[in-house]
Parts: C-alpha cells; sequence; structure tokens
C-alpha cells in the first residue's frame, strides 16, 4: 500500500488519480497509523515550506517519516515533498528540514523568470531509478521558485538548467526527490511514478 | 532548456464547450473532459479552462468538471472565471486543478491576489489581464468584466503590481487583437512581459502558425494561449510544435 500524505498542502486529487493510473494499491491519509503501515510515501506539495513543516509536525508525522527513511522504505517526494528532505530553507526567513539529506533550499538568482514554470528537461545522472525507460534530456512539468543548493553530488539523479544547473532530483537509496510534477508530466512522469511503484512491490 | 508553451483554451459554459470545438472522432465534443484528453494527447504543454458563466449555481458543475478532467489528462489545469474569494480557489484546486486566473476581481480588490498567493502560494495563482490600446496609441488600459468595463488604469503598472503582490504568472489578452485572427498584439505582449519578471502567457488574435512563432519570439512570450485555430481542427498542436521547432523554437514534442 502506497499512502498519499494529505497534509493540506498540494494537488492530492492529481498524484492519486497518476498514481492509480499506474495501477498502484494508493491510500490518502494523513492518520499516523496509516503512514507507520506504508510500503511506500508520496508526499506531494505546493505552497510554503515552512507552513509544510508545522503542518507535518502538528499531524505528529515528522518522527514517522524520518524513521521510515532511515529503513530505506520507499518515499517519493514532490515539489515541496523533496525540499522538505533538506536541512533548511531560506524561503520567507529560515526554516529547518527534515534533514534527511544535506543541502539547502534557496531562491533563484535574478536572471531568470520566478517562478521556473513549463516543461523543462531532465538529465538523469547514472542509469536506473526512478528514470529507468526515461529518456536523457526528456521534458518535465516545473512549477516553483525555489530550489535545491549545496547538495551532495552523491545524491543528485537529475540535473535541470535554468539560468544555472540544480538538481531537479534527488535519491538516496530507496528515498527519493523530484522538484517537477511527475503527476503533471504527461507519459513520461506516468513512467517516472510507475518506477516508483515498481520499487514499493520490491 | 525551458520549452514555450501551447496551451489551448476551452470557454466553458454551463459545463459544456462553447465556440464549438470540431473535432472528428470525439464521442463529445462538447465534453471539456474528452476535448481536454484530446489535446492532452495531441501534446498540448497545459490546458485553460475558461468558465464564461461561473455563476453560484454553475459551481457544482464546474468542479465536477474539473475532478473528471483531473483525473483522467495528466498535464497542468488551469480554470478561469468568477473567482471571487479563498474558498473558490481552495475548492478547484481540491478538485485537481493546478492554477487559477483571476481577473475582475483582482482588479477590484488587489489584496485578494496577496491573500490568494500566501495561503496557497504564487505558483497557483495567475493574473488575467484584458488589454485594450489607448485612443490616444500612448500604452494600454485594463478592461474587466469580460472587456466590457474600462477602468483607467494602465496595464504596465497593473502587471507589476499584480507581480508585486505574489501574482505568479500573467494570463495577457489583448482585445484589440482578440477575434480577428490577425495576431496576437506583439507590442503589447512584449512591454508586459520587460515590465514583470513572472511568465507571460499571449492570448488574442491567434490565426496562424506564424502569429505563434511571431509572439514567442518578438513579443517575448512564455506561452501562447490559441481556441479557434485548434478547436476547429485547421492545425494540431503537434503540428504547431513541429512548426515552432522548425522556427528555431524550443518546444517540448510528444
Amino acid at each position: 500500500m502506497i499512502v498519499i500524505i494529505d497534509y493540506g498542502l498540494g494537488n492530492i486529487r492529481s498524484v492519486s488519480s497518476a498514481l492509480a493510473r499506474t495501477g498502484a494499491d494508493v491510500l490518502v491519509s494523513s492518520v499516523p497509523e496509516d503512514v507507520r503501515g506504508a510500503d511506500g510515501i508520496v508526499l506531494p506539495g505546493v505552497g510554503a515550506f515552512k507552513k509544510a513543516m508545522e503542518n507535518i509536525k502538528s499531524l505528529g508525522l515528522a518522527g514517522l517519516l524520518t524513521e521510515h527513511m532511515k529503513g530505506d522504505r520507499p518515499y517519493l517526494g514532490i515539489c515541496l515533498g523533496m525540499q522538505i528532505l533538506f536541512e533548511v530553507s531560506y524561503e520567507h526567513g529560515r526554516s529547518p528540514g527534515l534533514g534527511f539529506m544535506a543541502g539547502a533550499v534557496s531562491r533563484f538568482a535574478p536572471g531568470v523568470k520566478i517562478p521556473h514554470m513549463g516543461w523543462n528537461q531532465v538529465a538523469p545522472k547514472g542509469a536506473g531509478g526512478m528514470f529507468s525507460g526515461i529518456d536523457d534530456g526528456a521534458y518535465f512539468y516545473f512549477d516553483h521558485s525555489y530550489y535545491v543548493d549545496n547538495t551532495d553530488d552523491g545524491i543528485v539523479s537529475g540535473i535541470t538548467d535554468y539560468g544555472k544547473k540544480f538538481a531537479s532530483a534527488v535519491a538516496k537509496g530507496n528515498v527519493w526527490g523530484v522538484q517537477f510534477h511527475p503527476e503533471k508530466s504527461g507519459n513520461t512522469g506516468l513512467r517516472l511514478l510507475e518506477n516508483f511503484v515498481r520499487t514499493v512491490g520490491g | 532548456m525551458l520549452a514555450k508553451r501551447i496551451i489551448p483554451c476551452l470557454d466553458v459554459k454551463d459545463g459544456r464547450v462553447v465556440k464549438g470545438v470540431e473535432f472528428v472522432n470525439l464521442r463529445d465534443a462538447g465534453d471539456p473532459v474528452e476535448a481536454g484528453e484530446r489535446y492532452s494527447r495531441e501534446g498540448a504543454d497545459e490546458l485553460v479552462f475558461l468558465d464564461i458563466t461561473a455563476s453560484h449555481e454553475n459551481r457544482k458543475t464546474r468542479i465536477d468538471i474539473v475532478s473528471r478532467t483531473a483525473g483522467s489528462v495528466f498535464i497542468p489545469l488551469t480554470v478561469g472565471g468568477g473567482i471571487n474569494d479563498i474558498d473558490d480557489i481552495s475548492a478547484l484546486l481540491k478538485a485537481g486543478a493546478d492554477k487559477v486566473s483571476i481577473n475582475t476581481r483582482a482588479v477590484e480588490n488587489p489584496d485578494f491576489i496577496r491573500e490568494s498567493a500566501e495561503e496557497f502560494g504564487s505558483q497557483c495563482i495567475v493574473t488575467a489581464i484584458d488589454a485594450r490600446r489607448r485612443k490616444d496609441g500612448k500604452g494600454w488600459e485594463v478592461y474587466t468584466y469580460g472587456g466590457r468595463k474600462s477602468t483607467g488604469i494602465d496595464v504596465l503598472d497593473w502587471a507589476r503590481r499584480a507581480e508585486g503582490l505574489g501574482s505568479g504568472e500573467i494570463l495577457l489578452t489583448s482585445m484589440d487583437s482578440d477575434g480577428t485572427r490577425d495576431g496576437y498584439d506583439i507590442d503589447l505582449t512584449r512591454s508586459v512581459s520587460e515590465a514583470v519578471n513572472i511568465p507571460i502567457i499571449a492570448s488574442g488574435g491567434a490565426g496562424n502558425l506564424g502569429h505563434l512563432a511571431e509572439v514567442l519570439k518578438e513579443g517575448r512570450a512564455d506561452a501562447v494561449l490559441a481556441a479557434s485555430i485548434f478547436h476547429y481542427g485547421e492545425y494540431t498542436i503537434r503540428q504547431a510544435k513541429e512548426y515552432l521547432s522548425g522556427n528555431g523554437i524550443n518546444v517540448r514534442q510528444v
């Protein structure tokens, strides 16, 4: 069972429809018991970093998420769900994240239009994993103003160029994060979700 | 490299597509969900549904359409028309819309942009601007109520203000060009695109594929909205992308 965490932010409906399309068994929930029993967790999310962390904490989920990740159980964080994996965000001040991966979330520097909105290419690093079966340089849909900066090269699994090259996908074992929206990236996005579902299935 | 977007726009009234979509092989061409699926398969980068009635009674119908679309179309969906309060936005986003487009309400109460952006994030708040060139030729003026009411507000000032209030994108329609099929208003689009640092969707006047290329290049638009050139089957989205690509414009090919 894949649990999509509904913490009051994010387009839950699209994520659950897209996952259901791949044939996955999904449950939308914010109940700690459900999260504890999940084989895989998907954390979608758009909006503000600070609010996301507050909601996750007030639902009593922060510890459970960390436990899940430390057990190397499959996790897919989308957009904000990727950003909260990191140590800190500089969106509207300084807010700590879950700190599962090293790095900070920063705003794009002037010189490009912000938000970074639309379809951009992702160059996968390394073979297989989340980009299995997806062309090098395939387009995914992005819609964000902040990105993950200063992270370890070792966890970067996809790179996108927007004024500068940034980590648009990260992975540490079975814990994945993507800055783009696979649920809004047509067939390419569905393929990535399928790859995640396969990881959950063992 | 970030691709330029092609966005077909469906005018919806009482849950049905108006300004007829004339696709062959659609069971029900009036069904916005079927039309959306078709465009998505052809390679549309996003969809826009403009609900031209958007009365109170119609809200349930609108939510139902958005929800059915989000269940089968996996590209971004923007919904506009008659969005008056935070609850309207919340209901649409929950149903599966990715962005909402706000027009008249934003002009009458600019704080509504700020409140919405704070609540849901800038990335989902699109400010729609209906612009008409001033009679003396000096700049453009903002119109509301579907282009019926002049406001005296300068388009460039309003665009900058919308950005400052937290809007993440501008859907810019030239009332002068809309429906003419003579091409987009290039001056207007370029002026707004240079005035702000958020993406601009150009709208109004597309009659052929050259017009799309012109506004993306010379007008510096980030995306183009078009209705009739796609609805009547003159061009497919795929043809449009091949044409743009052949003219050196970066698009996502499917």
